[in-house]
Order: structure tokens, then sequence, then C-alpha cells
């Protein structure tokens, strides 16, 4: 384990970035990404998960006997989700209506049980929180990017904080496809075809 | 046998601790929530049904116990003093339960304004009971001591044209808000008085 903290972090922008590299968690990926903002609230929260049990996981980890660790990580992750659940209801009410279900959801989102039972359980803390941090903002970047394509494109409106832009002009029609399920498995896979084009 | 207490020990401790986390950030939080709740859920339709009211009612809500159930009032002061007092009931949807926010004349028990609050009604079709609201006007005027049902039923109210079954969850709704209404009258009077908006 020869990587510094800027490596660890920076592998989750790029290398290891999550839906498209490790194509894990796709269902909060194809389901919330229709607005640009709720892709952001959804990888803050997931960011704010992953940090959060990091830390945790990483810390304890030479405490938590290996037969139960599966079990021991599932409690900490959910502890964190109820967490964000607690305060998203408490002060972002109106984003919490939007992501509902998929808030959750984050319970059984592969990245974070992947960063701790990979990562974090066999690594000291603070590159731990750098992983964890990496992957989140890697995550949070890749939804709003799969977001801004398929709002862009399906509904005519980039909504970013309240503020709605019309990038392609009132005389923009829709294509509504993009903003429907079947479009967010289009979407995604001609990104990450796009991205495997860049790399060669 | 040693690793078998450890597991258990981890576990526990590990459970307990956060089950006490999560209760007091829970306990720290529940009062935010509710009033999250009340501004984004209930306050647009209550500014809809109290327009000419001049004080916060959210913030001057108040509750009166039901058969052992809290039931929260909003009180709107217009010219001076309390004439209308609006509290929520549900009753049964198309969708799943749908909630209904009642306005009451208190001196003459008369339904003055309804809304919807939340529901789970079809998209354009049953939805058509919040986004338009035909179909709540058609209460005001009415007595709280009245049994709604829709014409198809032999009532008084005219239901949404397609959407029948959600119709029938209003009605239900504003009947369920208008016995708890006249059984709670008196509590509900005095309460006021106590309050002195």
């Amino acid at each position: 384990m020869a990587k510094t903290v800027v490596q660890e972090f920076t592998k989750g922008l790029w290398a290891e970035i999550p839906p498209f590299r490790l194509v894990l968690g796709l269902c909060p990926v194809l389901a919330v990404t229709t607005k640009v903002e709720n892709g952001i609230g959804m990888g803050l929260a997931t960011t704010f998960v992953l940090v959060g049990s990091n830390v945790l996981v990483s810390l304890l980890r030479n405490i938590i006997p290996t037969k139960v660790r599966i079990a021991c990580f599932i409690t900490i992750i959910a502890t964190f989700v109820t967490l964000v659940e607690l305060l998203m209801q408490a002060f972002t009410y109106s984003l919490f209506l939007q992501l509902g279900i998929f808030i959750p959801l984050i319970v059984v989102n592969c990245i974070v049980l992947g960063r701790a039972e990979a990562f974090a359980s066999k690594n000291k803390l603070v590159p731990s929180i750098a992983d964890g941090l990496g992957i989140g903002v890697g995550f949070t970047l890749s939804l709003a990017a799969i977001a801004a394509v398929r709002e862009g494109i399906g509904a005519g409106t980039l909504t970013i904080f309240g503020n709605t832009f019309v990038p392609f002009g009132d005389a923009y029609m829709p294509f509504a496809f993009m903003v429907q399920a079947p479009g967010a498995f289009v979407c995604l896979g001609l990104m990450l075809s796009i991205m495997n084009m860049l790399e060669k | 046998m040693r690793e078998l207490i450890k597991m258990v020990v981890v576990l526990t401790v590990l459970t307990a601790v956060s089950g006490g986390l999560l209760a007091g950030v829970r306990a720290a939080t529940k009062d935010r929530i509710e009033l999250q709740v009340l501004t984004l859920v209930k306050g647009p339709v209550l500014k809809d049904i109290f327009k000419d009211a001049s004080n916060d009612f959210i913030a001057d809500r108040f509750t009166v116990t039901h058969n052992g159930e809290e039931i929260t009032l909003f009180p709107a002061v217009i010219e001076g003093k309390v004439q209308q007092v609006a509290l929520s009931a549900s009753g049964g949807g198309f969708g799943g339960d749908l909630g209904l926010m009642v306005a009451v004349d208190i001196d003459t028990g008369k339904i003055t304004g309804a809304g919807v609050t939340t529901h789970s009604e079809t998209p354009g079709i049953g939805s058509r009971a919040k986004s338009e609201p035909d179909l709540t006007q058609r209460f005001v005027g009415l007595s709280v001591n009245e049994t709604f049902k829709v014409k198809k039923d032999g009532g008084q109210i005219a239901a949404i044209s397609g959407a029948t079954v959600t119709s029938r969850g209003v009605c239900a709704a504003a009947t369920n808000a208008g016995q708890i209404y006249s059984a709670l009258e008196g509590d509900i009077k005095s309460k006021i008085e106590s309050l002195s908006l």
C-alpha cells in the first residue's frame, strides 16, 4: 500500500469512478437521475454515508471479528443512512420528497458495502477517509453528468439548486425517452462507451 | 468459545450504540421535521383556504385529544378574532389514504374551505382532486354535521368524472373531519379562548 492519500482520493474520480468503472450501485444511478438536482442530492447523501462508514469501519477494523464483519458493516451503514434520512427530512424536506425511497436504499448500495469490505477494513483511518471521499465525489459527479444529459435532452431543462436553465432554447422539443427508465440504460451505456473510447 | 463471546459482545455493543444514537437524533430532529411537513405539505393548502387570515396559523397551531389521539388544529384570525379553524382527516382513496384539510367557521359550524394535502391517486385522473380545486370547493357552505357522499351514492357532492373512487375518498375524509370537529367543538372553542390570539 504505497499509494498516497491524494492517489486514494483521485482514483475515485476516474480510474475507479463508481457507476462507470466499478459498475456498482446502479439502482440509484438509473432511478434518480431525471433531474440534475436529484442526482447531486443523492450523490452527496451517499458521500456522507460512505465517508462515515469508512471512518468507523477503519477505526473498528481490529475489533470487529472476521466472521460477523458483514453484519457489523451493515449495522454501521444503516445507522448512517437513517441519520441522513432524518437530517434530510429536517433540513431539505423537498429534496427528501423527490428522492423518497432511494435514501433508505443507500443501505444496500453495493458501493458503500464494497468500500467498507474492500478498502476500509484493511486500511488506516486517513486513507479510508480519502477513499470514501474520492468515491463519493466521483459518484456525485457521475450522477450529475448522467442527470445533465438525461434532463437536458429529455426535458430540455437543467435544474440546479432551484434554478432552472434552458440549454437549447425554448424552441427545443424534449426527447422524453431520455427521462424514462429505458433512457437511463441507454444514457449510461453510451457514456461508458465514450469513456472507454477516451481511455484508448 | 472466546471467539463466540467476542462476536456476541461486539455485535450487541454496536447495535446498542447505533440504536441509542439514532434515538437521540430522532428526538432532536422530531420537532423540526414536524414543522417542515406542516410548512411544505399542509402549508400551501392552508394558505389557499385561509386567504384572509392575518396570523401565522402554522405557528399558532394547537392540539386537542380525541379518543386518545392528538388532533392538530390551525386557527385563522380574521378581522382581529379567530373565526375559522382547520383540521385534517383522511379517507380511503383509489391508491391509498387521502389526506384532506378542512376549515370550519366556528360560529356557524359550516365548512369554509377544503384542500387535499397528501394522496397517492393516479396522476392526471385522481390527482385532479388536489390540482383542480373544483371538487373540494363543493364542500364550502355545507354543515360539518352532514355525511358527505357522491351523487352516485345518493349524496350531495358531484364527483370528478372518471375519478369516482377518489371523490368518495375525499367525501369520506370530509365526513371524518366533520365528525372529529363536532365531537371536539366544545374543547376547541375553550382552547381558542385560552389562546388569546
